[in-house]
């Protein structure tokens, strides 16, 4: 009998499912989302050093400044290009098949990826990219193996060369890692820096109500357990009547 | 509550069975005294398929059902709807809470004899609903367009495919295109839009039927064949006490506890880990580009498993739609297979214990299975762990015989 | 199993409050299908106030812009048209837009900011159709003493220049003024004043 139950609670249990892909190890990315200095940070570096190129296109302007604490001044001045108004959606001007007939892929939209990948995959890719003359834009990414974008933070990273691992049987080396071989115009700890506060920035654009959710969760336990105590001693108070 | 005739009966009873309909079903409604906690989730089944037709209706307030709209329709909700994350998240979460509190609700069967005589049909209109919750489940998860959205119905629609003769056209009729599309979208939307009200009608005659034949019981003793007379009344049976106020107060304690535990997953795990919302289906569905791995949700995953588990036979897919389609209708027939002298497991022998452990752990194991990236080890337990869930009910007309049973009291236990 | 021993007050009491808790539990369950029902993210930004570039409108011209889903007319009045408004006082519904379809800046005998330009939602107080411009003066159809105004082609109510309703049409009352502020000489933003989004 007890074996049944521990049977079914099994069931429930989320741990079971730790399935790991493979490919090569994420690193830890350490994000706080409760640093809005951070998310700001990463919301800057978002809209000058990606935006050119990746879409937000489920976030408003005016959300994200609410959210990050940024005023409307600040918002006009460093986030907002163009014509466009702060209740508009961070879209890209870039038609899709415009983009298929000058970089042969849609460039994906980013508002989910930390969702769908994870932010320590964001944040490790960001890190990985290194030389190699053989693609069109003369890097490649550990993670993303023939990756069709150009290493759009080379000027502050520097440049990485991959790592092979020669005794894998079978001719071909593998790319098992990168190592810095000249620094950008910032440290690597600031760079780890940088990269954290984009990552931080994504994964609050992946999903903007989230802190708001884990604030209202506690009031929603909290009533429920008041709730279960009068309940509880209403239910035993009847049940006097059986027992 | 002593008996008043209708001397005072309302205007609505004149015109209504208000008061009676109370009576029959709450206020003089006598189920067993001895009942726990196993017995809170058929009323939490209920507040669940409530719970998901409203959410359910607000969300189709602002869901868009076209291939090009449906994706940025969800993040519409989550995002510029106000509360309307909150919506979402009751849905999806509530999704799999319903068939949490299903399985628990029909382990409660397999535990206390409830499919036996006199409650065969009452069995069967279970595994009905069963049915109609899987088709709405999977209907319903087509509705988001993500990745696992599309290629898990692209998968499961093209098992239809897999039927000798007619299949290909079967497939084709049953997306009304040639793959998975806008159309296949439009109509999965009107039948996930449908079937809850289906639905709620088959709990109502799931509750007609209980109401007819009376609760089980932990020990699987028909307290209407006992003693009769209790403190409300002389002809209802002694073990029996008043639904309400009873019941109503001990389930409204588990409605508690359940709501809590729904919340947390709500506010604090909304894809719980990835189980319950899935990290390809915030990926907009492309057609072009099946993702590493797909699994159905993980409701579905045991049969996903077994399906996984049959090799294709005379180059067709179809013994393993077979296999998997049968380990759910087998359930319509347990009702007979069951010959055991006893219904509940408290006075069952050890073989009957031992079979309702492996099948448990069976039913979880290839659960996990069906969630893996299919590899020879993974296939070989699948084929393992298929074998012992049919044996659980092919073999029971055998082992249900012979197992040494425990006398059963006249009276239930307190 | 004895009935004597029931405590009906303790009883009487617990069933009361947790009525009173899950009651109001309830009610904050309900908050959130309420306010979805609310204008969301999406309408509160294409709601936003809008901007009308009137340096290129001619005198006696009409603009006609898009503010929440509604056409917002712009009229560059002629010292003529403005000169005439007058005149049509007597048979007017009400002549000082006593009736508060403005905000109290506007309400003056040209019912606008600055009298040469009339901001005005272009939606008839009486079923909710666009009126026709009609800037002419004396016409067959809208009699000799027409001063130029609007028609609504649905019901035949009239307006004048400052979209006020003359006596005896359907629509009952003047259109409505909406919010608006200049950015500049020439620059008009309507749906927000100083004192704020409408």
């Amino acid at each position: 009998m007890r074996k049944l139950i521990i049977a079914a609670l099994l069931l429930l249990s989320p741990t079971l499912l730790l399935a790991n892909t493979g490919g090569p190890a994420l690193q830890s990315s350490n994000i706080d989302l409760h640093d809005q200095a951070s998310l700001q940070r990463g919301a800057k570096y978002f809209v000058n050093y990606c935006m050119g190129c990746h879409s937000l296109q489920y976030m408003r302007y005016n959300r994200l400044a609410k959210d990050l604490g940024i005023d409307e001044v600040t918002l006009r001045e460093n986030l907002l290009f163009g014509d466009a108004k702060p209740g508009d959606l961070m879209e890209n001007a870039m038609r899709a098949d415009d983009q298929l007939k000058w970089f042969g892929v849609v460039i994906p939209d980013l508002t989910l990826v930390t969702r769908w990948r994870s932010p320590d995959w964001v944040y490790t890719y960001l890190k990985s990219f290194y030389v190699d003359a053989t693609r069109p834009y003369g890097v490649n990414n550990l993670m993303f193996p023939l990756v069709a974008m150009p290493h759009g933070l080379s000027n502050l990273q520097g440049v990485q060369e991959p790592v092979f691992d020669h005794h894998q049987a079978g001719g071909t080396p593998v790319v098992v890692g990168v190592k810095l071989v000249k620094e950008g115009s910032l440290s690597p700890k600031e760079y780890d820096n940088m990269v954290r506060d984009i990552t931080a920035f994504l994964t609050y654009a992946g999903e903007p109500i989230q802190l708001e959710r884990q604030r209202l969760g506690v009031y929603v336990l909290l009533f429920l357990g008041v709730l279960f105590i009068l309940a509880y001693l209403m239910k035993k108070e009847f049940w006097k009547d059986i027992h | 509550m002593s008996a008043e005739k209708n001397a005072n009966a309302s205007w609505i009873d004149k015109r209504f069975p208000l008061t009676e309909t109370w009576k029959a079903h709450l206020a003089e409604y006598y189920a067993p005294k001895n009942l726990n906690f196993w017995s809170f989730f058929g009323s939490l089944a209920i507040l669940t398929l409530v719970i998901q037709i409203v959410t359910g209706i607000w969300l189709a307030m602002n869901y868009k059902p076209d291939a090009a709209l449906a994706f940025a329709s969800v993040e519409y909700i989550m995002r510029d709807v106000d509360w309307g994350w909150l919506i979402r998240y009751m849905h999806s979460t509530g999704a799999s809470m319903f068939f949490i509190v299903i399985y628990l609700h029909m382990f409660r069967a397999l535990l206390w004899g409830s499919y036996r005589k006199p409650r065969e049909l009452l069995w069967i209109l279970g595994v009905v609903i069963y049915l109609a919750m899987m088709a709405t489940a999977f209907f319903g998860y087509l509705l988001p367009w993500g990745q696992m959205s599309y290629w898990g119905a692209q998968v499961i629609v093209n098992l239809f495919a897999a039927v000798p003769v007619v299949g290909d056209d079967l497939s084709v009729w049953v997306r009304g295109d040639y793959v998975i599309s806008d159309v296949t979208l439009n109509r999965f939307f009107a039948f996930h839009f449908l079937l809850p009200f289906v639905l709620a009608a088959l709990v109502f005659i799931h509750i007609v039927a209980l109401h007819h034949v009376g609760s089980n019981n932990p020990d699987g003793i028909e307290i209407k064949d006992g003693p009769k007379g209790n403190r409300w009344s002389d002809k209802a049976p002694a073990d029996g006490i008043p639904f309400h106020p009873y019941y109503t107060v001990k389930d409204l304690m588990g409605v508690v506890v359940f709501l809590a535990f729904f919340s947390w997953v709500m506010f604090y795990a909304p894809t719980m880990g990835g189980i319950f919302l899935e990290a390809p289906n915030f990926q907009p569905a492309n057609p072009m580009l099946t993702p590493p791995h797909i699994a159905p949700v993980w409701y579905f995953t045991p049969y996903y498993a077994m399906l996984r588990a049959v090799p294709p036979l005379w180059g067709s897919q179809f013994p393993g739609v077979v296999v998997m389609f049968g380990a759910i209708l087998i359930f319509f027939v347990l009702p007979w297979l069951d010959r055991s002298p006893v219904k509940s497991i408290r006075y069952k022998g050890p073989i009957f214990k031992v079979a309702l452990a492996i099948f448990a752990v069976s039913f979880v194991v290839l659960a996990w299975l069906g969630m893996q990236p299919a590899s020879d080890l993974s296939t070989l337990l699948s084929q393992i762990f298929t074998v012992l869930y049919f044996a659980f009910f092919l073999l029971m007309p055998i082992y249900s015989s012979l197992d040494k049973t425990k006398p059963v009291p006249e009276r239930v236990t307190a | 199993m004895s009935a004597e021993g029931v405590n009906k007050m303790r009883r009487r009491l617990l069933v009361a409050a947790t009525s009173v808790v899950g009651a109001v539990g309830t009610g904050y369950a309900l908050v959130p299908f309420v306010a979805s029902m609310n204008p969301s993210a999406r309408a509160r930004a294409a709601g936003a106030p809008v901007e009308a570039d009137v340096s290129k409108l001619e005198p006696g011209a009409l603009l006609r812009v898009k503010w929440r889903g509604k056409p917002i007319w712009v009229v560059h009045r002629t010292p003529e048209m403005i000169a005439a408004l007058a005149s049509n006082d007597p048979k007017l519904v009400d002549p000082k837009s006593e009736v508060d379809h403005q905000p109290p800046y506007c309400q003056n005998p040209t019912r606008s900011i600055k009298p040469e330009y009339l901001v005005a939602i272009g939606i008839c107080t009486h079923l909710g159709c666009s009126p026709t411009y009609r800037p002419e003066f004396g016409t067959e159809d809208l009699g000799a003493d027409w001063k130029g105004g609007f028609h609504c082609p649905c019901h035949g109510s009239r307006f004048d220049l400052a979209a006020r309703v003359f006596k005896n049409v359907p629509a009952p009352t003047n259109l409505y003024i909406p919010k608006h502020t200049y950015l500049n000489a020439t620059t008009i933003l309507i749906g927000e004043d100083r004192g704020g989004a409408a």
